[in-house]
């Protein structure tokens, strides 16, 4: 029953007792008596440790006797040091275990989106190869300029494999096929019907039909570039069987669309995306709700059965998947995950319903040059000019597709990219400021306790796209792991990338990590690194050396 | 905007010659000083926290400035007690503060003319903008060196703590010693009579001893004509050490013979207040404290690395004080505190992140080893009865192979999961 860890205690309990015999023979007269006590207390204490910390053991092993599933409940004599401090988990989990993640920071922000739905003038959408990570610059083209496609009709192919059909968001007619640097393809360009006429296909039966057949169904149809393969971020291999399957039902980015309004009403077509998601694993699909708000997440998400549903309760990214799969069932190095996004399960679930590629969106406009933040309904690939030029404040703004944090610059001539459900506009910040980094003019979002922040918790800031200083070497430490709920020393990691030290970068957990989940410390960061650039060029490298 | 089109022409200017490249890097940094850059975000994140190193550094600079201030006014204190006059602590109050001025002012100066010259200088050479790191490194140097340190050693130091110690390691961030300790430690090593001994720790004698007198210059004479005209007390030369006045610091005499010699001279409160001889900055425990405080309020300095390392000196100075076989080694473990540079050595050299282990679990270790050793070295070591420089030198030199069993250790548990 002695371990490891327990026989250093007693190692170094047992040492503790012989120094203080030495001490106490060797001392004389009234002064270091006060030592001795406080040696005996403390050898006192730590025989009470030593026994706390076997019964400890012997819950845990007992537990796993019992097979238990010890990640999700606490199997300890003591309460785990989150659950002494993180609050009371709420009504509605009704008793089951919440990962109470204490590191994070939400960033309140000016301008989130207001439920009401406004329909979109949107006219040209546009399917980006640039999208899909692993895809070749130039795929072979199906359509040519001037061609009718129907929605889910193939636009390209990878010439790599061909099996992955690259498919239009709606039906119209193809307009322009753009090209970037070196005749790489950037856009294609549909000019939308009026009304959406849809390629149907045959859909197979999902109680009898063998993972091969789902998976070609998948593939001709054009869903299984809604999936998404960690570690990479890449576009899945049709012949690897992902370990598990992950969904995050919320998310905790600023000014993030809420994914429950988004779903709203898609219950079945959700529960029909997961019966079939769980026949393509050989683990289990995973979702994860969202704990942290007042009211319960949407019954959409709560009702789903077929699937492991895991409480998360915590700041931002706590609504990241790649954190969440850190704390439900980690990556390891030879494993392949999926992620699938809420929109992406839904058109696959109605895809198992209709045989139709629904490629239907909300968008969530938000930020503080929005004059009215809300969502607009569309479709994957929307152009962005249609859907906010009548709502977009004048003046020098800069706008992302996505959030503030790991969003896209993109300006109102381009496309939404194909799993984008936000576009933020907030304020361009070339400004110089009179001692900005002494005395801010404006109150400006910050994690650090130099700024009185954490006295107005409420506040929705205005932030600016300004640095607020220039970039330094790395000087400050455990900036980053304050920040990130995952036991990754992010820092030493961002190291070993710049160092090229495969071996480091993959044994300080690189491959658990993706952009999204380094952006708030990268946001934080004193010394202004490119986090996420370092990572992805990690990522990149360990991808090359397969 | 006049002053901002002034900086921006001289921004796009080229500079072609060494010279040119010197001062446009010189100019830069007065520039970014007055009005932060109107940089913005390209790729990744398109929002920064309003925290850069400036308001890092600037932190610990706030923190440090009650030290500094009562650390001035000290100097002119034992200076006039050396001598019998104005014994209580605010009785002639200009003239303690003019002298202690007029001796820091030269230090700091010479500190900052040197250290920031070759920073300036390195920035150039390697264009890229003068990074913060010496505002820190500046007046940290300042508080710990003894009042008359002659200005030559000194810029010597200096040069060499900024040019070996960070330069040659490339720069703010990347060195591996403490910048300020580094200065210190070149005094110690190099000139060690200027910096230990009873004679340094009180300015304005040319020896510690009875019946010496102090000879004021010109500068000193300049501000009795101001004082005479008010009607004030002034500086008169020809003073002389009084009988019994030995200068010796409370550590010096506890390594003579135990805290009854220390408490036959100094009295706790007076210990615990900082009216004693030492170093510039470390004798006012409470303010010190304060400085500790803020840092850790703002999340600057790391409060693991403070605890552990009191924890560190605790125990060690417990251990100590059980074995008992010298005088010293018999000092309550808790007085250790009160004496030397402990505090402000645990509160504003060990908590340097740069220098530092960066591990949580790491900064414990590290703090814990500098409380441990420092009294080790401060007890056991016969020369110099002070240990807190050696020790933190000694650990930085360690933080890395620390750190890196954290590391390892992180990996290990991550491949056992696989």
């Amino acid at each position: 029953m002695i371990n490891r860890q327990n026989r250093y205690r007693i190692i170094s309990l047992f040492l503790l007792v012989l120094v203080a015999e030495i001490a106490s023979a060797q001392s004389s007269g009234a002064r270091p008596q006060i030592a001795i006590y406080i040696l005996g207390a403390a050898a006192l204490l730590l025989v009470v440790f030593g026994i706390l910390s076997i019964s400890e053991n012997l819950m845990q092993v007992e537990a796993k006797q019992l097979g238990s599933d010890t990640t999700k409940n606490n199997f300890s004599i003591t309460p785990k040091l989150s659950e002494l401090f993180a609050g009371p988990s709420p009504a509605y989990v009704a008793g089951q275990g919440v990962h109470k993640l204490t590191k994070g920071y939400n960033i309140n922000l000016l301008g989130s989106a207001s439920k009401e739905i406004k329909s979109s003038k949107a006219k040209t959408f546009a399917v980006k190869p640039t999208n899909f990570r692993g895809l070749s610059p130039i795929p072979r083209m199906l359509v040519a300029v001037g061609d009718e496609v129907k929605a889910g009709q193939a636009l390209f192919e990878d010439k790599k494999d061909n099996r992955v059909k690259y498919v239009s968001p709606v039906s119209g007619e193809i307009a322009e096929i753009r090209r970037g640097s070196k005749r790489s393809i950037s856009d294609v360009v549909v000019l939308a019907d009026r009304e959406n006429a849809y390629l149907t296909h045959d859909i197979p039966a999902l109680e009898t039909a063998t993972r091969e057949q789902i998976v070609e169904f998948l593939l001709a149809s054009g869903a299984w570039t809604l999936l998404n393969e960690r570690p990479y971020d890449v576009l899945p291999d049709p012949d690897v069987i992902p370990a598990n399957i992950f969904i995050s039902t919320f998310e905790t980015s600023p000014l993030a669309p809420d994914l429950g309004f988004i779903a709203k009403g898609k219950g079945a077509a959700i529960q029909k995306g997961i019966d079939a998601l769980s026949k393509l694993t050989s683990g289990d699909v995973y979702i994860s709700l969202d704990a942290s708000g007042e009211a319960a997440p949407a019954p959409e998400f709560t009702g789903i059965t077929g699937a492991r549903l895991h409480w998360f309760k915590g700041k931002h990214p706590a609504g990241n998947v790649g954190v969440q799969i850190h704390h439900i069932a980690p990556i390891n190095s030879t494993d392949k995950v999926w992620t699938v996004t809420v929109e992406s399960l839904i058109t696959i679930g109605e895809l198992f319903q209709s045989g139709q590629f629904n490629a239907e969106r909300l968008i969530a406009l938000s930020g503080s040059e929005f004059e009215h933040p809300c969502y607009v309904a569309t479709h994957q690939g929307a152009n962005i000019a249609d859907l906010i030029s009548d709502n977009i404040k004048d003046g020098n703004i800069r706008l992302i597709a996505g959030d503030v944090l790991s969003g896209k610059q993109v300006d109102k001539a381009d496309f939404l990219n194909h799993a984008d459900n936000q576009i933020t506009a907030i304020p361009e910040g070339d400004d110089y400021e009179l001692f900005g980094w002494l005395l801010p003019i404006k109150p400006r979002p910050s994690v650090s306790k130099t700024y009185p922040n954490f006295l107005f918790k409420n506040h929705e800031f205005e932030p600016t796209t300004n640095t607020h200083g220039e970039k330094r070497a790395f000087v400050m430490t455990g900036q980053y792991e304050a920040l990130l709920p995952m036991d990754i020393h992010l820092q030493q990691l961002m190291k070993a990338i710049l160092a090229n030290d495969y071996e480091r970068m993959e044994g300080l957990g690189i491959t658990e990590l993706s952009e999204e989940d380094v952006a708030l410390c990268e946001f934080a960061c004193t010394s202004k690194q490119p986090l996420q650039k370092i990572l992805r060029e990690g990522l990149e490298l360990m991808r090359e050396q397969g | 905007m006049g002053l901002i089109n002034f900086f921006e022409k001289i921004e796009h200017k080229e500079a072609k010659t060494t010279r040119g490249k010197i001062g446009k890097t010189a100019v830069d940094a007065v520039f970014t000083f007055l009005y932060s850059p109107k940089s913005t975000t390209a790729g990744g994140v398109h929002i920064r926290d309003g925290i850069d190193l400036k308001r890092t550094m600037f932190q610990v600079m706030i923190a440090l400035q009650l030290c500094l201030a009562f650390g001035t006014y000290n100097i002119g204190h034992q200076h006039f007690v050396a001598m019998g006059q104005y014994l209580g602590f605010i009785e002639g109050f200009h003239l303690k503060l003019i002298h202690g001025v007029i001796k820091i002012l030269p230090i700091f100066l010479v500190v900052h003319l040197v250290g920031l010259g070759i920073e300036i200088f390195f920035a150039a050479k390697k264009g890229h903008s003068v990074e913060e790191g010496f505002l820190v490194s500046g007046p940290l140097i300042t508080l710990i060196m003894p009042p008359d340190i002659p200005l030559w050693i000194l810029a010597l130091a200096v040069a060499f703590a900024v040019i070996i110690g960070k330069e040659a390691f490339g720069g703010t961030g990347m060195n591996i010693w403490n910048v300020a300790l580094l200065a210190r430690v070149f005094v110690f090593f190099a000139y060690p009579t200027t910096i230990s001994g009873d004679n340094v720790w009180v300015s304005g004698f040319e020896e510690i001893a009875a019946g010496v007198t102090t000879q004021y210059g010109w500068v000193h004479g300049s501000f009795n004509y101001l004082f005479g005209w008010i009607g004030l007390d002034q500086f008169n030369s020809g003073g002389a050490i009084i009988n019994g006045f030995t200068g010796a610091t409370p550590l010096a005499l506890a390594n003579q013979g135990g805290w009854d010699e220390v408490t036959s001279v100094y009295s706790s409160s007076q210990m615990w207040w900082g009216a004693i001889p030492g170093s510039i900055g470390e004798t006012c425990k409470p303010l010190i404290i304060i400085g500790m405080l803020f840092l850790i309020a703002r999340g600057i300095a790391s409060w693991r690395i403070i605890i552990g390392a009191l924890l560190g000196s605790f125990i060690m100075g417990m251990l100590l004080n059980a074995w008992g076989a010298t005088p010293f080694m018999t000092v309550p473990w808790y007085y250790h505190m009160w004496i030397g540079s402990m505090l402000f050595a645990i509160a504003f050299m060990a908590t340097d992140p740069v220098t530092a282990t960066s591990t949580n679990t790491g900064k414990w270790i590290y703090g814990f080893m500098i409380g441990f050793i420092g009294i080790i070295i401060r007890i056991i070591n016969p020369a110099y009865p002070e240990g807190w420089m050696l020790a933190i030198l000694f650990l930085n030199t360690f933080s890395a192979l620390i750190d890196h069993y954290v590391f390892e250790s992180n990996m290990k548990k991550r491949l056992a999961r696989a």
